[in-house]
């Protein structure tokens, strides 16, 4: 091994990078304006919910309670008949349709306890949970309004006061942005390593090479050190300009602790890369083996949704793949300020990840070379 | 010979074109071009590689949009559309490249059937067509076999097999032997020639890099720089510029500018006193791959300083042969010694020793000649301060100095050529293997390569082993070895070769031990080099095809859709790849998203801060570890271990419960539970938020019930929620259902755009341009396989999602499928929609990704319903097929709907399908641009 070779090869993929207007394109554009318009595109969990009443009792307290729906939390009801509502909800034209009785001022005032029925589709997931507890509250406080002047409820005097910690105001797009700029490590990783390697390959230069005093292990570390060294500089500047800077969001944890766990998280990464670019012959295979193995990696890690709610036979497996690590630290590090006390066991299993999946990938690149044909 | 055999005059040109011009971005292809072609003649297109032949041939057969000039082509206008139409059935295009418009996984047969049924012919017409050309091509013993398994010159056969299937009037033949071996190129021009005698009328336009060949054609056309050079008979051109040889004619023609410092080769004799030392020696090696040997038993001896040549034809093993020399390649038995060290693959002194030069320009693109050179000389390990110097020296020998800081793209071939010589020459070898360095460089240009390298071998003693199919190239060399189907059949020096096969040239020595070999060969195996070659040309029948044309001329055929649907289903049948991500792909990304996309949460984990100790805030914290959705951990010690396992993402929710809780609530005093969460998911966060808040309440509740009785805690009204479709609430029920719609949209899609994309980038589109097949023909033909290849993923889902997800369909199933058939429709025809605008595998998938994921995952109601977004995001939402699907797949699903129930979300995809390959056929263009 020499490092010199590592060091002439290296500064050639940068150059062949730099001469390739399309990744050149893509990196900029993920790290800039993908993270941006992922953050701002959250939907907060409650948006222009669509939502039907069905009015029997047409007294100042329903008509009070109809008015209490409105944007941006729901669309302006949909004021419809009984029969309407079936067809309605089986249509999917909206998540909740409310019935009020008629007789329910009546019933209130008379303290008969008149019930409201509130159907919620629960094939709308983001919806259905959220809303009926926003409805039910904005249900009850209106009738405690009207009626405040008649009646107190006896109360226990014991208040929850509930804090968000790191996150105040659970502002769905500090989470937005990290994770993008999270899982566009990974993709842009994968897709540079895999490309520069079909690259040489379908221009046939990767021959070349191997008639010259150079090694695999030397071809393979020169890709590896160069696209996680150009991910590294993108996320840093992504991290700093388009999530501190354009978007506000506050980094709690110091960035070169985050940067130094996503060096290790490139390293294995970047090894996967050389292994789907040896195992595909071609740019097309390339591309379709891609979505296959991002998809898992990128949806299964936590990153998306938590992990504890995920089977037990998922979480084991996924302990295998490096973005689990990777999602796990980066949330500690960039949200709750963790040290290297706290993220150490991440950064031991993604060190262990990477330098198996390294093997790997060498031994198998090895074996596709000498079988080059 | 069939020199003078048409020589008649006909009455009028079969092709004329004036003023043709045509270019492809800034290189101009066409500058001009005013020519006319007899009809009913053999004539040859004769020049190097890049000077505009195929570019020409293209706007003949129609398969590229004319873009200056006027092309005529059997007395019609080719800018035409009904002309083209009208003529195509009768003009037959055999594109450049070996097999290039034939599909390598179909069988020679199925091959040939594609072609006939896309040319109308009945069952028994075709039968009896295509038995008997492939009888006159001696290709009817290999019927069966997969066209990519041919040999060269057997795919050429086969695709003049498909080219003469429907009688054509005029043929185009683009270099239809390069990298044939001698004795197929002779078969296939005696074929040729044949059928020609069979069918006076027809004429045949041939273009050739092999100048040797051109003396066969009655015509020649010279081409060079885009621009035609000279017309007329070959004694004609030869007699103009007095020169003996049609090569040396052509440099002849060339204009003054272009064959400045040209001159011819010469080779000084070799000094035969330094022979004693051997610089290759390999003995017995053999390469096999799987069941097939591309290299058997071969050997040879080269001493230094020699100038070895390999000859033979494409696919005969030189190259293999070359790779196991460099170490690329391990061979499976033999072995072979450079300077008298075994090769090793592991030795790195040795390959600074040798300079290797692999098959056509495989330097890197993207770096200017001058980092190309220190690139090599670094890695060689020049020392460093020498490297300067030594790269202005190479640039200097190999007349590069003017374009150093040049990217080698944009530099003409026979410059290229010289900076790879360059580049494999860095490090000074002592030995150069160059695998067929001059394929597709003009003759002036190869003529400067060849006195570089004399003076290499001569002057330096530079050891050359180097492959080549030209002829004349090999007469150059001091030895050559014949090479044919792994073996080398002969070697010696040319001189002794023609000597002891009496032959007058190279060629015919060569054709000769061909001949030997393939007799020897025939004993054995029914190889068909060899085999007799039946002259009988195809009786044209009596109706000349006149019914088979008529059926051409129609614009809706249901043969040759069909005809295109088999192709592709067999294709598709016969390439694991592609099938295993359709159906293995769906189960996966199944399996992901089923469990990915989750928005349940449960085994929320807690601790609690217990200040109080008392059997009141046990109670407490008991409520919430009682519930399913929280799991305790062991309590905190204090605000800094809350900080540290908070911080560690142990927990996601921490209580305290203030000292002296329970004698508070006793008493009556107000108190209050501090709860942080951790906010660093804001959806968990915002869960974990109601899940306590609701514990919390319901404590409340019942201790106040416990206090004060029930009837003091009975609320104002009720809230009666029912949770429609899903009692449970559970994710996977909801998004099971939905996970559907998005694979049988992500999928089927990316699946049909690469099928077009995949045809232009092979080259077989061009059957789509020159052939009578229209475009609703080629697209619903394309389609329909994808179309049932989805369906079946469609069944494969829904028995997922019933049996091992456990999602219950409790709709109607008809409906579902009803559904689906029109969605997944919808969906290959976005995909062929895309694949009519990009011109590359990897772009049609980037593309149909973008254009599928983002609409069906964020504007179709997957996750928030389509009412509630806004801006673009809702319109697209409203017009993608993915919106419908998902109400009809939810809806059957969930909902427990029927057809009369769902009949409103099927009217917008009984309209998207239709109006999508209609836009397809629209957009698709019927010729290159």
């Amino acid at each position: 091994m020499r490092l010199s070779h590592i060091w002439n090869l290296g500064i050639k993929e940068l150059r062949s990078l730099g001469r390739d207007p399309m990744l050149l394109f893509l990196i900029v554009y993920v790290f800039t304006a993908g993270v941006y318009s992922r953050a701002t595109a959250m939907p907060e969990s409650l948006h222009k919910a669509p939502i039907a009443i069905v009015d029997e009792d047409r007294s100042p307290l329903s008509n009070r309670i109809v008015g209490a729906f409105y944007p941006p939390y729901f669309l302006p009801p949909e004021m419809i008949t009984r029969g309407e509502m079936d067809a309605g909800m089986d249509a999917g034209r909206y998540t909740f349709a409310l019935n009020i009785p008629s007789g329910f001022q009546r019933d209130v005032l008379a303290g008969r306890r008149p019930a409201v029925q509130l159907n919620v589709d629960a094939t709308r997931m983001s919806q259905a949970y959220t809303g009926s507890g926003y409805i039910q509250t904005i249900v009850a406080g209106e009738v405690d309004t009207f009626m405040k002047s008649h009646r107190a409820a006896a109360k226990l005097p014991v208040e929850l006061s509930l804090r968000s910690r790191f996150n105040p105001l659970l502002d769905q797009s500090w989470f937005g942005a990290v994770m993008e700029v999270i899982n566009n490590v990974t993709l842009l990783a994968i897709v540079l390593t895999g490309a520069a390697l079909i690259r040489e390959r379908e221009h046939g230069t990767i021959e070349h090479l191997l008639v010259m005093p150079v090694t695999p292990f030397e071809i393979m570390l020169s890709k590896v050190w160069t696209m996680a060294l150009v991910v590294l500089a993108a996320t840093a500047f992504s991290l700093l300009f388009v999530v501190e800077g354009a978007l506000s969001v506050p980094i709690e944890g110091s960035l070169p602790l985050f940067l130094a766990g996503t060096a290790l998280h490139l390293f294995a990464t970047t090894s996967m890369g050389i292994f789907l670019g040896t195992v595909t012959r071609s740019m097309p295979q390339f591309g379709l083996l891609l979505m296959l193995v991002l998809l898992p990696l990128q949806m299964l890690s936590g990153g998306m949704t938590p992990r504890e709610s995920m089977p037990e036979m998922v979480q084991y497996l996924m302990m295998a793949a490096p973005t689990t690590h990777f999602v796990s630290f980066a949330q500690a590090i960039l949200f709750r300020g963790a040290g290297l006390a706290v993220v150490w066991p991440q950064f031991a299993a993604l060190a262990v990840i990477g330098a198996v999946l390294f093997g790997f990938s060498l031994g198998y690149f090895r074996k596709s070379l000498a079988s080059i044909g | 010979m069939s020199d003078d055999k048409n020589l008649g005059d006909s009455p009028r040109p079969a092709i004329r074109l004036s003023r043709v011009s045509l270019a492809y971005g800034k290189t101009q292809a066409l500058k001009g071009v005013d020519l006319e072609i007899p009809a009913g003649r053999m004539v040859g297109l004769i020049g190097p590689d890049g000077v505009g032949k195929s570019s020409l041939f293209s706007l003949i057969a129609g398969a590229r949009k004319i873009q200056e000039g006027r092309v005529e082509v059997l007395g019609g206008d080719m800018a035409d559309r009904r002309h083209r139409h009208e003529v195509c059935p009768r003009v037959s295009y055999m594109p450049q490249g070996l097999g290039r418009n034939l599909y390598a996984t179909l069988s020679v047969f199925e091959n040939v059937d594609f072609f006939a049924r896309l040319f109308g012919h009945g069952r028994s017409e075709r039968q009896r067509r295509i038995g008997e050309l492939l009888e006159a091509t001696g290709l009817a013993p290999f019927a069966d076999r997969a066209a990519g398994k041919l040999s060269g010159g057997m795919k050429q056969k086969l695709g003049l097999c498909c080219a003469l299937i429907h009688d054509p009037d005029l043929l185009l033949l683009d270099e239809p032997t390069t990298g044939v071996d001698p004795l197929s190129r002779r078969q296939f021009w005696e074929l040729v020639e044949g059928i020609c005698a069979e069918r006076p009328g027809m004429s045949v336009l041939v273009a050739t890099a092999y100048m040797e060949e051109a003396l066969r054609f009655s015509w020649l056309v010279a081409m060079d720089g885009g621009q035609v050079l000279a017309t007329g008979s070959p004694q004609d051109l030869l007699r103009r510029t007095e020169t003996d040889s049609l090569e040396e004619a052509f440099i002849a023609l060339l204009p003054e500018s272009r064959r400045q410092g040209y001159q011819p080769v010469t080779i000084p004799p070799r000094q035969e006193s330094h022979d004693s030392e051997i610089a290759i020696e390999a003995r017995d090696l053999t390469k096999r791959f799987a069941a097939f040997t591309a290299v058997d038993h071969v050997g040879f001896r080269i001493g230094r300083g020699e100038i070895f040549g390999f000859l033979g034809s494409n696919g005969c093993g030189k190259t293999t042969t070359m790779k196991m020399l460099t170490g690329l390649l391990p061979a499976s038995e033999g072995e072979a010694w450079l300077f008298g060290k075994k090769v090793d693959p592991h030795d790195l002194e040795t390959r600074r020793r040798v300079g290797y030069m692999s098959q056509a320009f495989s330097l890197y693109s993207e770096l200017t000649v001058r980092q190309n050179l220190d690139l090599h000389a670094r890695l060689f390990r020049l020392p460093g301060d020498t490297i300067p110097a030594r790269v202005d020296e190479m640039a200097g020998r190999f007349g590069l100095t003017e374009v150093i800081d040049a990217l080698p793209d944009g530099l003409p071939l026979g410059v290229r050529q010289r900076l790879s010589l360059a580049v494999a020459m860095i490090h000074g070898p002592e030995m150069l293997i160059l695998d067929e360095p001059t394929s597709g460089v003009d003759p002036v240009a190869r003529d400067a390569f060849w006195q570089i390298m004399v003076d290499l071998a001569r002057k330096d003693r530079v050891t050359i082993f180097i492959s080549t199919h030209f002829m004349n190239e090999a007469e150059r060399c001091d030895r050559i070895s014949l090479m044919h189907a792994g073996k080398v059949l002969v070697s010696d020096t040319p001189q002794n070769l023609k000597e002891k096969r009496g032959a007058a040239s190279l060629d015919e020595a060569f054709i000769a031990y061909l001949e030997e070999a393939a007799g020897a060969a025939t004993a054995e195996s029914p190889e068909p080099v060899g085999a007799a070659l039946s002259l009988q040309a195809p009786t044209p029948p009596a109706d000349h095809g006149d019914e088979a044309r008529r059926s051409g001329r129609r614009w809706f055929s249901l043969r040759r859709m069909s005809s295109y649907m088999r192709r592709e289903g067999l294709e598709l049948r016969r390439d694991p790849i592609r099938l295993t991500l359709a159906l293995l792909g769906c189960v996966i990304l199944m399996f992901v998203m089923g469990y990915g996309i989750n928005m349940d949460v449960e085994d929320l984990t807690f601790a609690v801060l217990d200040r109080d100790q008392t059997t009141t805030s046990r109670d407490y914290t008991l409520s919430l570890s009682g519930s399913r959705y929280f799991n305790e951990r062991p309590p905190l010690a204090g605000y800094d271990d809350l900080d540290r396992r908070m911080r560690a993402g142990e927990i996601s929710l921490a209580i305290e419960i203030p000292p002296g809780f329970g004698r508070d609530i006793a008493r009556g005093t107000p108190v209050a539970v501090g709860a942080w969460i951790d906010g660093a998911m804001p959806q968990r966060a915002e869960t974990v938020r109601g899940y306590a808040q609701g514990i919390h309440n319901h404590w409340l509740t019942s201790r106040a019930r416990e206090a004060y009785g029930s009837a003091a805690v009975a609320g104002l009204a009720d809230i009666e929620t029912r949770f429609r479709y899903n009692p449970d609430n559970k994710s996977l029920v909801a998004m099971v259902p939905a996970v559907i719609p998005l694979l049988l949209m992500l999928i089927p899609a990316i699946l049909a755009a690469l099928s077009v994309v995949r045809e232009k980038e092979l080259g077989s589109i061009v059957n789509f341009y020159v052939t009578p097949v229209t475009r609703l023909e080629f697209l619903l033909g394309k389609q329909i396989p994808y179309v049932l290849l989805a369906m079946v993923s469609f069944f494969m889902l829904v028995l997922l999602a019933v049996t091992v997800f456990g999602v219950p369909l409790k709709g109607s199933f008809l409906t579902l499928t009803a559904g689906a058939l029109l969605y997944v429709i919808s969906a290959t025809a976005i995909g062929l929609l895309i694949s009519t605008f990009m011109k590359s595998q990897i772009a049609a998938i980037f593309g149909t990704a973008v254009l599928t994921i983002l609409p069906a995952t964020q504007f179709s109601g997957m996750i928030d319903p389509v009412s509630s977004l806004e801006g673009g995001g809702a319109l697209f939402g409203q017009i993608y097929p993915t919106t419908y699907f998902l109400i009809i797949a939810r809806g059957t699903f969930s909902k427990a709907l029927h057809l009369p129930d769902l009949y409103a979300s099927f009217v917008p995809l009984l309209i998207a399908a239709p109006v999508l390959i209609l836009l397809c056929a629209a957009l698709l263009r019927k010729q290159e641009r």
